[in-house]
């Protein structure tokens, strides 16, 4: 009830400061900033439109108008819903814009030209986003409307894909070029963040649960991970080549399963060690954290020691442990990106070939779906966590 | 029935509970009180095996505890700690259940049983089996503390401290819910505490500790009028022993044996038979009345009690 009232608060008397700072990066970005970059190939280096060359007045002020719309509504609006809806509205007309812009600029039939959004348009979709997270955040959502919130807003953006509405934008000109390889990429991303995780929450829970029963293995295992944690992650996948190489040569049977110094094995080896450091100590900070007056209770009332670690105490720490798996989880999707140097693929290839290539375009075909996938596990996560939480509070 | 024999505990060289022997009888109630330290919660723990003695040993309804598994043997002796121990992630009808899930009841009988002892402990069961502990007050959570212990019908209970973190009306609420329950199941408990006025409204026997050592082991009154070590005269008090030795007597028995055939003279004040001398005089005091009338539920006159008769009963004998 409080925030809801604080939320109400937020009264045209006194603006909303981060409306208000948004409100003003959006106007700089929409009036001083290309909205859009034209190139005659992609590669080139391209010219840049503002919004007004960019869009015919037709298009351009219905798109401005729900843009000042929501702008408002983030300044002075009193209701979270309101602005969540007219924030959500702006990002929409922005993107429709740029896919407009672009369908516009491009001839028809031809394949050459690239369209991409510029810094103005890349700014002002930040800016609409920005003020749906803080309006969805106002409305403190339980887990399932999170969840829920999250399926609404991936489906109707692969809705629009589907649709072809962005196939002018440069970046899904890159995608026609390379959607032969794009779904396999994809999976092979998800196979090796999610393949190290489940390696490493196999690992790292009795791990943490020895740390736990064992308090003078506690700081140096944790000391040792740290080490590992410190480690620059191409160091760690360069420092993996050859052990693994060598054992590829010696190991007839680990040849057979694929283990060579480069491609995928480094890759997991490296995401597992990073993976440890943060599950093992959360594992072994729930476990800690634990109650002891409930713990000797158990003792007290007959349940034997596993009884005791099933019943009691892992589903106290679970809380703690999961938060550590969030991490891993996000920190092993970006540095999957990072393994496609030493040939384990994922999206990181598009990411790197196109730095190779120096086609930005490309890069962001790689970019942006890794972003998107750590988002919507963190927001999986979170929820899932808050529910567990909730049950109990 | 608990056979306490020489039981011992030390750790390294210090032994912190020594050669301990006292039988506490089926269905009664022993308190043991000593100062911070002495081994009291030691010995409680020895009981039920959570700390293996060093030597001696103890028997329940005549069976070595020693010749059991521990947790099958803490499964039948019910045990409530300071701070309650609550399980945080369980409602509160799981928590009670949780010895006789263990022990394999069925559910309408774990049912019947948590609804009968939440009702019993004043925890209406429609309002609160479903709450969890952090929803309950503190008192509330130490009486769902008690109802755990005691809902696999064990034949003896320990208690560490139960009450120690109520108010003191909640604290004496819960000490009536204590002796109904050994009234109603005819349990055997064995409470620690460090209130001295509790473990003189609760006790049948109060074992008296210091250093690892019990001092003395007798009837509450016993240990005012006749303390075995200078160290249980200074536990149980000076100034207001002569009150305490009135507060551990009912009005009924000294009425009807010591009464005068004649009502006395003058206006008489009226009291329930089972209160103490303690609050008969403190009425006679406050009511300016010369004499008492003690009544039994239905009304009826036991007897009279006079101000000189209750003064006679508070000297050391
Ligand atoms: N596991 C242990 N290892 C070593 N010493 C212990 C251990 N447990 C208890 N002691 C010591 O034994 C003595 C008695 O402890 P105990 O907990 O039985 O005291 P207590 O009478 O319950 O005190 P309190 O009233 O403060 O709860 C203390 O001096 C304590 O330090
Ligand atoms: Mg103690």
């Amino acid at each position: 009830m409080n925030r809801v009232a604080t939320g109400e608060s937020r009264s045209l008397a006194r603006p909303d400061p981060l409306g208000l700072a948004l409100f003003a990066v959006g106007a700089v970005a929409l009036a001083g900033l290309p909205f859009v970059v034209f190139k005659m190939n992609r590669i080139v280096p391209g010219v840049p439109l503002d919004f007004g060359a960019a869009l015919p007045s037709r298009l351009a002020v219905p798109c401005l108008l729900v843009c000042a719309l929501s702008a408002a509504a983030a300044v002075a609006g009193r209701s979270a819903w309101l602005r969540l809806v007219t924030a959500l509205g702006g990002l929409a007309a922005v993107a429709a814009a740029a896919a407009a812009a672009a369908d516009r600029l491009t001839p028809p039939g031809n394949l050459v030209f690239r369209i991409a959004p510029g810094a103005g348009c890349w700014l002002l979709l930040a800016c609409a986003a920005l003020l749906a997270v803080d309006a969805a955040m106002q409305l403190r959502p339980g887990p399932i409307a999170r969840v829920l919130g999250l399926v609404i807003c991936l489906g109707a953006t692969g809705m629009a894909f589907s649709r072809g509405v962005f196939d002018d934008l440069s970046i899904m000109r890159e995608y026609a070029v390379h959607a032969h390889r794009f779904a396999a990429e994809a999976l092979r991303h998800l196979e090796l963040a999610f393949g190290s995780l489940a390696a490493a929450v196999a690992f790292a829970l009795p791990l943490g649960l020895m740390c736990h029963r064992l308090p003078s293995l506690r700081a140096p295992t944790l000391s040792l991970l740290n080490v590992v944690q410190t480690i620059p992650s191409i160091a760690l996948f360069g420092i993996l080549m050859a052990p693994l190489a060598a054992l590829s040569a010696a190991v007839p049977l680990a040849a057979k399963l694929g283990i060579e110094g480069i491609g995928a094995a480094p890759a997991v080896v490296a995401l597992f060690l990073y993976s440890l450091l943060p599950i093992v100590a959360n594992t072994a900070l729930g476990l800690q954290r634990v109650s002891p007056a409930a713990i000797e209770a158990a003792r007290g009332m007959g349940l034997t020691e596993g009884q005791i670690l099933r019943g009691i105490e892992l589903p106290l720490a679970l809380p703690a442990i999961l938060a550590g798996i969030r991490i891993v989880l996000i920190q092993n999707i970006g540095l999957t990106t990072i393994a496609a140097l030493i040939g384990a693929g994922g999206l990181g290839t598009f990411v790197f070939q196109g730095i190779g290539q120096t086609a930005i375009d490309l890069v962001l075909l790689g970019a942006l779906p890794t972003v998107a996938l750590a988002v919507a596990s963190g927001v999986l996560l979170d929820a899932l966590i808050e529910s567990i939480d909730r049950s109990r509070a | 029935m608990i056979e306490i024999e020489r039981l011992t505990k030390a750790y390294g060289g210090t032994t912190v509970v020594d050669e301990v022997s006292f039988t506490v009888e089926r269905g009664s109630i022993t308190v043991v009180v000593g100062t911070s330290g002495s081994g009291k919660s030691t010995l409680l723990r020895m009981i039920n095996r959570l700390v293996e003695p060093s030597a001696g040993r103890v028997r329940i309804d005549g069976r070595d505890t020693a010749k059991e598994p521990a947790h099958l043997l803490r499964r039948r002796i019910g045990y409530v700690i300071q701070g309650n121990g609550l399980f945080p992630h369980r409602t509160v009808a799981q928590n009670v259940a949780t010895v006789p899930r263990l022990l394999g009841w069925d559910e309408t009988r774990i049912a019947v049983r948590v609804r009968e002892l939440l009702e019993l402990l004043q925890l209406d069961p429609r309002d609160y089996a479903d709450k969890f502990p952090h929803q309950l007050s503190g008192g509330q959570q130490q009486r769902v503390g008690v109802a755990r212990a005691l809902a696999a019908e064990p034949a003896v209970v320990l208690m560490d401290e139960p009450f120690g973190a109520l108010d003191p009306i909640i604290r004496a609420k819960a000490q009536q819910d204590l002796l109904e329950v050994r009234r109603r199941y005819g349990t055997t408990v064995v409470v620690v505490t460090h209130d001295m006025d509790e473990a003189f409204r609760l006790g049948d026997r109060v074992a008296v500790m210091s250093r690892g050592r019990v001092l003395q082991y007798d009837r509450p009154a016993a240990l005012l009028t006749r303390p075995a070590d200078p160290f249980v005269t200074q536990l149980t008090g000076v100034a207001d022993r002569a009150l305490r030795l009135l507060s551990l007597r009912r009005a009924a028995e000294v009425a009807t044996a010591s009464s005068p055939s004649d009502p006395p003279i003058g206006n008489t004040a009226r009291v329930r038979e089972d209160a103490s001398l303690r609050d008969v005089l403190s009425e006679l005091l406050w009511s300016g009345s010369p004499a008492a009338a003690v009544v039994d539920a239905e009304g009826r006159t036991l007897g009279w009690l006079t101000v000189a008769a209750i003064l006679a009963q508070a000297r050391a004998s």
